[in-house]
């Protein structure tokens, strides 16, 4: 370790790692909140809600958790229940094989704190940052991680003095991803993904409904990124 | 006990469903060329994909439900086409969506 004091280095980093992840804490506190107060409002503990923000650590799994802590555990029912909320994550580290390998064994905690929202910011990193980028998305998976922990841990512990109305902060989420689908626009010169990437959701959404969409808009997605590979990756430019 | 397993069955096959990918193609140097192709032509579908799943509970044809997402959401494309500084859209296209929800 090699943790110099006055080393400029890692607190420029932490800064730029902040400041990259302040929609998150937006997004995660208000929902890390919601999940907090709702725990214990269901007559868990607290200690409960801590426990899934720091080891299962997915935003609308542990939603989905609160339903199955206060009914009849069956194991294999929430082995696959979580498997198929969480399956689409299944398919964002194909994204950080190659970028992951520097990281050692921390590597483990970087897949492990791979969310939605780590992923995205993640995505909109490009290696060319002048700081040295395995720190910088360490920083900012343990980050955002924070954000959701203490969120929990203020819900449970004071979600009901809370008087600010902050219906609709959720957005910030949305926002996110909007912001990051536009960076990768302008970045990248065929469309196509993106496109295909909103429509295959929508064609899921309408015809699956919005609580059996991800799986379905996973297959529609990859199956037509694989049969379209020759048009996306010819190299022809095409506008 | 039973809760506390649970939490730990669900904590665990997700950092599995998170691993899978690494576990499969992690090991050596060569990636499968699909495998690399998938993993960057990935990012921006799944962007898309995650703004449609954000706003799945928008119900399209009532407008109190979505004319503020479609306000929310353009303004914020349209501050980033425009000054490309993530804080200033996000923020901008949140608290509008905010106020908008908040006040209709």
């Amino acid at each position: 370790m090699k943790l110099i004091k006055g080393d400029k280095p890692i607190k420029k980093i932490f800064k730029i790692a902040v400041a990259f992840t302040i929609p998150v804490l937006l997004g995660y506190l208000s929902v890390g909140i919601a999940f907090g107060l709702l725990v214990v409002k269901s007559g868990l503990s607290i200690w409960l809600a801590l426990l899934m923000s720091v080891f299962l650590y997915a935003g609308a799994m542990q939603f989905v958790a609160i339903q199955i802590l206060t009914n009849p555990i069956n194991m294999i029912q929430v082995a696959l229940i979580t498997l198929f909320v969480n399956i689409r994550h299944l398919f964002y580290g194909l994204s950080f094989i190659e970028r992951f390998k520097p990281f050692g064994w921390m590597k483990h905690y970087m897949i492990f704190a791979m969310t939605d929202e780590t992923y995205s910011l993640m995505c909109g990193i490009s290696e060319k940052q002048e700081v040295d980028s395995e720190k910088l998305l360490f920083t900012i998976s343990a980050l955002n991680h924070f954000y959701w922990i203490f969120g929990t841990l203020l819900g449970g512990l004071i979600g009901n003095l809370l008087t600010f109305d902050s219906t609709g902060i959720e957005f910030a989420m949305t926002a996110l991803f909007v912001v990051i689908f536009i960076e990768q626009w302008i970045a990248e010169k065929k469309h196509l993904p993106a496109i295909i990437g909103v429509l295959s959701a929508l064609v899921a959404l309408n015809v699956f409904g919005p609580n059996q969409m991800v799986l379905p808009t996973m297959v529609i997605m990859l199956t037509l990124l694989l049969s379209l590979r020759k048009k996306i990756d010819g190299g022809v430019k095409n506008g | 006990m039973d809760k506390i397993l649970a939490i730990m069955l669900m904590a665990i096959v997700t950092y599995f469903i998170r691993l899978g990918p690494f576990m499969l193609f992690g090991k050596g140097n060569n990636t499968p060329k699909w495998v690399v192709y998938v993993g960057r032509v990935l990012p921006p579908a799944v962007m898309g994909m995650l703004i449609v799943y954000s706003l799945k509970s928008v119900e399209l044809f009532k407008v109190n439900s979505s004319f503020p997402v479609a306000v929310a959401i353009g303004l914020t494309a349209i501050l980033h086409f425009w000054k490309r500084n993530n804080l200033l859209s996000i923020l901008s296209g949140t608290i509008t969506y905010m106020l908008m929800i908040q006040m209709g």
